[in-house]
C-alpha cells in the first residue's frame, strides 16, 4: 500500500517537451514509473525518448488511460493546465510550478472544489510525491528514498518544503528505515492538498506506521493539523517547524513563509504540535533522531 | 511588495476609489506647490512604511503656504522609527463625520477572500479584534463568484453602517474588490473609510501589498519596485533576480530552496552563530547563480565566513560544485567557505570540488548539516 500514487498510477506530464518536464519525466521514468505519455499544444505525434506527445490531455488520456499529471509548466500557463487536466478526467495533479499568483492560485483551487471534485491537486510549488519502488512524480531524486518494508514499520512523510523533504528521507534511509510515501505539499499560500488531507490517509493506510510531518512559519495549516491530530492520528509522529528565527513581515523564499501580524510563527506550531502528542525537533535531523526512537519501539 | 500610503492611492484612483486630491513632494517648495494645487487646509504626511506616523509627529494640519513650509521642513529628513522620511504625501484636508475599515485578504485556512469591515475604524484593526471582535464584520468570497455590489450593500448592513453611509460604502468595496483581485494585491486596505458630513464615502488612507507572483502582468508596477525599501546588499541580490533577505549575523547562508534555507538560518543560531542573510538560489540554480549568490555575500563586510547547503533535487551536486569553482576564480571571497552537499549527483560534485584543488584555508566539506554549521559558526566566532 501507498497513498494517492502506486506502481498502478499512469501518468502523463504537461510541458514534457519543455527543460524541466522532459528531465524529470524522464527520471520519473526511469525509476519506474508510468510514464505513458506528454502534452504540449503542437506537438502532437511527436515523441520523447519514446514516449508519446499529444495536443490536449484529453488526447492522452483516451490514448493512454492515464489518471494522473504532472505539471511542469511556466507560472502564466500553470493555471489553465491544472483546470485542462481536471476537465479531461485527471484524478490526481501534480504541479511544481513556482510562482503563481495567489490571486490565479484561490480561483483554481475553488474551481477544483466546485466543478471538480474527485480531483486532487499536489501543489502548486511543491517538489511532487515518491512512493518509494513503486511510483515517483516530481523532482524528488528517487535514490535518496528507502523503499518500505513488507513487515514494516514504514514511515509515511508530509512536508511543505521540498529540500527539507529530500534531507528527512535521507535520514531515514541513513537509518535503514523505510518510507511508504513521501507527500510534499508545497510552500505556496493555496496548497491544494494540505496536511490534514494526508494525515488522514496515512492514518488509514496499513503500511505506514508512524508519520513525519515538516512545516514551516506562515499561516495556520500545522495549528489546523494539530487540532485534528488530537482527534483522529493514532499513530505516533515527529515533526520539525523551519523559521524559529525568521524575522516578522518578510517572506522567506516561499509565498507562503511569512509571519504577519504575530501570527504563524514557528513557536506556536510547535507548540500545537507538542500539545497534540508530536515530537517535535529542534532541527531536521533531531525530528529524523526522534522517528528513529519512535520506529524502534514499534 | 509594501506601497508607500501615497503609491497605495494612486492604485487605488486606478480603480475608481475615491482619494483625496493631493500629490507627492520630495522638497519643501515642492510641497506648497501641490498644497496650492490641492487647496487649503491640506494635510502633510510623511511617507514611510511603519505604523504611529501620527504619534511621532509625521502627520500635521496646514491652513496655508507658511504652515505648510514649516511641517514640511520638519517631516523632511524626519527619523521615524528607524525609518527616514524622504517622499511627503500632500493632499486637501476632508471633513469627517465617521470612519470606517475596509479591507480585503486572502484567508489561507479557509482558501477563500476575506472582507472585513468595521464602522469603529482610524484605530488599528487588531485593536479592534481584541476590545470589540463583535464591531468587525467577517466575510468569505469564494473567488469564483467574485464580489458585486450588491453583496456590497448587503455586507455594509450587516456591519451595521448608518442608511447614509450605506451606497457609497457599497461602491467602494466593489470596487476595491476589484482592485484586490485584478490589480493582485495580499491586502487592500482602507483605514480609515470616511463618511463625510456631505454624506461622501471616501478613502483617507491607503495601505496595499502586492503578490510578487503577479509581476509579470503589470507592467505599472516597476516604478513601485524602483523605491522599495532595501539596504544595499538586498539591492545587489535584486539586480542578481535572488531571493535574499539582509540580516544582522556573521554566517553568510547560500541554500537551496526556501524551507532548507531557513532551516539552515535556525541550525546557525542553534549552535551559536547567527545568520548573515537569507538567500535560497531555488530549483535551477547552476554557475552564473552561484557565482552572483557568492558576489552578494562577498559585499556583506560583516560576513566572517560562508555555510553553502545544499540538498540536490532539481539542482544538480555537479552543478552546484562547478559553480563554486568557477565563483572562486571569478571573485576574491573574503570569507572561507563550508559546504554541505548531498542528494542528486552530491558524488559527483564532491569529485569537482576535490580535484579543483581549492586550499582548505577556503574551502572545507562536511558531511552533515550540523557539522557544517559549527564549523561555519567556528570560523565566525573566531573559536
Amino acid at each position: 500500500m501507498a497513498i494517492f500514487v502506486n506502481e498502478k498510477t499512469k501518468v502523463i506530464v504537461q510541458g514534457l517537451t519543455g527543460g524541466q518536464g522532459k528531465y524529470h519525466g524522464l527520471r520519473n521514468k526511469a525509476y519506474g514509473t508510468q510514464v505513458v505519455g506528454g502534452v504540449t499544444p503542437g506537438k502532437a505525434g511527436q515523441d520523447v525518448e519514446g514516449i508519446p506527445v499529444f495536443n490536449t490531455v484529453a488526447e492522452a488520456v483516451a490514448a493512454t488511460g492515464a489518471t494522473a499529471s504532472f505539471i511542469a509548466v511556466p507560472p502564466k500557463a500553470a493555471s489553465a493546465a491544472i483546470l485542462e487536466a481536471a476537465a479531461a478526467g485527471i484524478t490526481f495533479i501534480v504541479c511544481i510550478t513556482e510562482g503563481i499568483p495567489a490571486q490565479d492560485e484561490a480561483k483554481v483551487y475553488n474551481t477544483l472544489i466546485r466543478d471538480y471534485p474527485a480531483t486532487r491537486l499536489l501543489g502548486p510549488n511543491c517538489p511532487g510525491i515518491i512512493s518509494p519502488g513503486k511510483c515517483n512524480i516530481g523532482i524528488t531524486a528517487g535514490e535518496i528514498a528507502e523503499l518500505p518494508s513488507e513487515k514494516g514499520p514504514n514511515v509515511g512523510i508530509v512536508s511543505r518544503s521540498g529540500t527539507l523533504t529530500y534531507q528527512a528521507l535521507y535520514e531515514l534511509k541513513q537509518q535503514g528505515i523505510g518510507v511508504s510515501t513521501c507527500v510534499g505539499i508545497g510552500g505556496d499560500p493555496v496548497p491544494g492538498t494540505n496536511f490534514i488531507d494526508c494525515l488522514k490517509e496515512f492514518q488509514a493506510d496499513p503500511e505506514t506506521h508512524a508519520i513525519m510531518m515538516i512545516g514551516e512559519i506562515g499561516g495556520s495549516a500545522e495549528e489546523e493539523a494539530a487540532e485534528f491530530i488530537k482527534a483522529n492520528v493514532t499513530k505516533p509522529m515527529s515533526a520539525y517547524i523551519a523559521g524559529v528565527t525568521a524575522p516578522a513581515g518578510k517572506k522567506m523564499g516561499h509565498a507562503g513563509a511569512i509571519v504577519s501580524g504575530g501570527k504563524g510563527t514557528a513557536q506556536g506550531k510547535m507548540d500545537a504540535l507538542t500539545a497534540a502528542g508530536v515530537k517535535v525537533g529542534l532541527n531536521p535531523t533531531e525530528a529524523s533522531e526522534l522517528m528513529a526512537e519512535i520506529v524502534k519501539g514499534l | 511588495m509594501d506601497l508607500f500610503e501615497y503609491q497605495g492611492k494612486q492604485y487605488f484612483a486606478r480603480y475608481d476609489i475615491p482619494v483625496s486630491a493631493g500629490g507627492v513632494a520630495t522638497t519643501v517648495d515642492q510641497a506648497v506647490e501641490v498644497a496650492d494645487a490641492a487647496g487649503y487646509p491640506v494635510v502633510v504626511k510623511a511617507q514611510v512604511q511603519v505604523g504611529g506616523r501620527g504619534k511621532a509627529g509625521g502627520i500635521k494640519l496646514a491652513n496655508d503656504a507658511d504652515e505648510v513650509r514649516l511641517h514640511a521642513g520638519n517631516i523632511l529628513g524626519m527619523d521615524i522609527k528607524g525609518h527616514v522620511v524622504k517622499v511627503l504625501w500632500v493632499e486637501n484636508a476632508s471633513d469627517i463625520a465617521e470612519e470606517y475599515y475596509a479591507s480585503f485578504t486572502l484567508d489561507r485556512g479557509a482558501k477563500k477572500h476575506l472582507l472585513m469591515l468595521s464602522k469603529e475604524g482610524g484605530v488599528e484593526i487588531e485593536t479592534v479584534a481584541e476590545t470589540n471582535p463583535d464591531a468587525i464584520l467577517m466575510r468569505h468570497i469564494d473567488p469564483v463568484d467574485g464580489f458585486s455590489e450588491e453583496d456590497g450593500r448587503h455586507a455594509a448592513m450587516d456591519a451595521d453602517l448608518p442608511p447614509e453611509a450605506i451606497d457609497g460604502t457599497a461602491s467602494i468595496l466593489a470596487k476595491l474588490y476589484q482592485c484586490f483581485t485584478l490589480g493582485d494585491c495580499d491586502l487592500a486596505e482602507i483605514n480609515p473609510l470616511i463618511l463625510k458630513p456631505t454624506g461622501e464615502i471616501h478613502a483617507l488612507d491607503a495601505k496595499v501589498s502586492l503578490d510578487n507572483n503577479a509581476a509579470f502582468r503589470h507592467p505599472e508596477w516597476a516604478e513601485y519596485r524602483a523605491t522599495e525599501e532595501l539596504d544595499e546588499r538586498e539591492q545587489l541580490a535584486r539586480e542578481h533576480d535572488l531571493q535574499y533577505i539582509g540580516l544582522d549575523g556573521t554566517v553568510g547562508i547560500i541554500a537551496n530552496g526556501a524551507g532548507l534555507a531557513m532551516s539552515t538560518l535556525d541550525v546557525v543560531n542553534q549552535v551559536g552563530g547567527s545568520a548573515a542573510n537569507f538567500l535560497d538560489i531555488g530549483g535551477g540554480a547552476n554557475a552564473d547563480v552561484m557565482t552572483a549568490a557568492l558576489e552578494v555575500i562577498n559585499f556583506d563586510d560583516k560576513v566572517k565566513s560562508i555555510f553553502i547547503n545544499i540538498f540536490g533535487g532539481i539542482t544538480r551536486g555537479e552543478e552546484v560544485a562547478k559553480g563554486i569553482v568557477e565563483a572562486l576564480s571569478r571573485v576574491e571571497l573574503r570569507a572561507p567557505i563550508v559546504i554541505r552537499l548531498d542528494g542528486t549527483n552530491a558524488a559527483e560534485g564532491r569529485q569537482i570540488l576535490l580535484d579543483a584543488g581549492i586550499p582548505e584555508s577556503k574551502l572545507t566539506s562536511k558531511p552533515t548539516m550540523l557539522e557544517a554549521a559549527r564549523a561555519a559558526v567556528a570560523i565566525a566566532t573566531g573559536n
